[in-house]
């Protein structure tokens, strides 16, 4: 079977920074695979590689088969940015964010059709956001903003969404939201990669999980990776003197 | 009281039977309303900087093309396109960072404008270039102004989606297939021709003024886009008329007086805003005691 997301021997570098060393991946359609790294380990590094935004000195990306440019123009690829990537001061409502969605299926003014409004509709409901569709994206608490662009991966018909920690800054009844929303997602038939660096939500919600330490250093089940014993060995006493959320 | 409103209606009136001012009353609103467009993507983008760039770099185009008797459009167009393709080079193949580099760019390519003028005959072009002379506007002036202006906003109107997309998230817009690049080239070229009209109006020192004041005056008073095209259009066009009836009847400099107007609006706004004014939310932050008891 095609795998939905392949990423073989990635390296990048910015200037003298190594960012990734010889990364693979491979995840297989309908799952959810948790990529897991303290900051700093290259997990949007990786994101962005995939996405085609940084030259990989070496390495390939296949989505569904395609290549990266095939992909994109597409819209396999759904993408939902770091909370930091965000000018939650831009003046565009929440609706407007999510319309961006369809951006790649209309035409070069991109104005919406019947449909397009109607997959936007559709998708600000499955993220329980239609009472708030109005609001400027800023004036959401940090869930709601989260919600927020996945309606837009939602609408966008997107098979293939990226995460990026889309844990961070939020509430922990957010978190059990948005953890069952991904998992709605995926019995859809869509493929997630989740990155993050905090662990709560990894067994709840990875089908597997990857160790990212600049190459990866563990991958299976969520619960071989996260034993004690492979982050320890991962990050050995060091993680523990920096008190890291790896310290069991 | 007779006599207030005859003077009032005087002060409207007579202006407008000189030619002159006519034509400068519509050369300074059109590129008041085009400059106000395009400093909402400037505001929010953050290329204040970029606009100051390209208004002193097309300095040694307008020079030239007064030298080759060619339309100012041409040499600046030139320049400020060139000036900004250079920028992109440098700050890609340097470890310069590219506030810098601009200001590297920007600087050299008017000194070279500046060095080209003592080769111009007259010397008081160079006022007229560096200051404005919309009290002057010659009828060739105007159309380059309205043909420009009418260019960068049929672009706008067909592409502001995308302009916006790009302003807010251009990592979305590559991954749906849509070229950040290409629309950031888009917007710089947008920038480039606006500061050609705008040139007229106020001349290139305050240029800048005109792409981002509007701008940042309405992001102070809405939170959506669409509004804030609207309000900056309205404060550029509403500056331009008072800086030009102020200019003629106190006989000061027209494109001092636009902008000052212009500021006097974002003073306002800053201040006042229903949402983002200081005072308003000094107040808001410390309730008085009446207010806080009376619900
Ligand atoms: N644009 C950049 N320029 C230079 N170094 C970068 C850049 N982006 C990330 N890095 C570096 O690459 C490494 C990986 O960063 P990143 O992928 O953001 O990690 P994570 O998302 O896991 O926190 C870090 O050492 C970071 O400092
Ligand atoms: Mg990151």
């Amino acid at each position: 079977m095609t795998a939905a997301i392949e990423v073989t021997g990635a390296t990048v570098r910015y200037g003298d920074v190594l960012a990734l060393d010889d990364v693979g991946l491979t995840v297989a359609p309908g799952r959810v695979c948790g990529l897991l790294g303290t900051n700093g380990s290259g997990k949007s590094t990786l994101f962005k590689t995939i996405l085609g935004l940084v030259p990989a000195e070496s390495g390939r990306v296949r989505i569904l088969g395609h290549t990266g440019t095939a992909a994109r123009r597409r819209g396999l690829l759904g993408y939902v940015p770091q909370a930091e990537q965000v000018d939650w001061a831009f003046p565009v409502r929440v609706r407007d964010v999510v319309m961006m969605g369809r951006y790649g299926h209309v035409g070069p003014r991109r104005r919406s059709r019947p449909a397009d409004t109607r997959a936007v509709e559709h998708a600000l409901a499955r993220t329980h956001l239609t009472d708030l569709a109005d609001r400027q994206i800023g004036a959401l608490s940090g869930g709601q903003r989260k919600r927020a662009f996945v309606a837009r991966a939602i609408a966008q018909e997107a098979d293939v969404l990226l995460l990026d920690e889309p844990f961070a800054g939020v509430d922990k009844r957010s978190e059990a939201t948005i953890t069952e929303l991904l998992l709605q997602l995926r019995d859809g038939g869509r493929t997630l990669l989740v990155s993050t660096h905090d662990l709560a939500q990894v067994p709840a919600l990875c089908d597997e999980a990857v160790l990212l330490q600049r190459h990866v250093i563990a991958r299976g089940s969520p619960e071989e990776v996260l034993r004690p014993e492979t982050l320890m060995a991962a990050f050995g006493v060091r993680a523990q003197e920096e008190g890291s959320p790896w310290t069991p | 009281m007779d006599t207030l409103i005859t003077g009032v209606v005087d002060w409207f009136t007579v202006p407008l039977q000189f030619e002159f001012v006519q034509r400068a009353l519509l050369v300074a609103v059109v590129a008041g309303v085009v400059c106000a467009v395009l400093s909402c993507w400037m505001t929010l983008v953050g290329w204040s900087l970029m606009g100051d760039a390209v208004s002193h770099a097309v300095l040694p185009g307008v020079v030239l093309s007064f030298l080759f008797g060619l339309p100012f459009a041409v040499g600046a167009l030139v320049f400020g396109a060139g000036s900004v393709a250079l920028i992109g080079v440098v700050n890609r193949t340097s470890r310069v960072k590219e506030d810098a580099v601009i200001g590297v760019v920007f600087t050299t390519m008017f000194a070279l404008g500046l060095v080209l003028v003592s080769r111009v005959p007259s010397q008081t072009d160079l006022g007229h270039i560096l200051f404005g002379n919309v009290l002057g506007v010659s009828d060739a002036d105007i159309w380059q102004v309205l043909v420009l202006a009418a260019v960068v906003l049929a672009v706008v109107w067909f592409k502001h989606r995308d302009l916006t997309l790009y302003a807010f998230d251009p990592v979305h817009a590559h991954a749906v297939g849509i070229n950040p690049r290409l629309l950031e080239t888009l917007l710089l070229g947008l920038l480039s021709v606006t500061v050609v009209v705008a040139l007229q109006a106020v001349g290139i020192i305050l240029v800048v003024a005109m792409v981002i004041i509007p701008g940042a005056t309405a992001y102070l008073l809405t939170d959506r886009f669409e509004r804030m095209l609207a309000i900056a259009a309205a404060v550029a066009a509403l500056a331009a008329v008072t800086g030009v009836y102020a200019s003629f009847h106190l006989n000061v400099s027209t494109g001092g007086s636009i902008v000052l107007a212009q500021a006097s609006a974002f003073t306002l706004a800053y201040l006042f805003s229903p949402r983002q004014g200081v005072l308003r939310r000094r107040r808001i932050r410390r309730p008085r005691p009446r207010a806080a008891t009376a619900s």
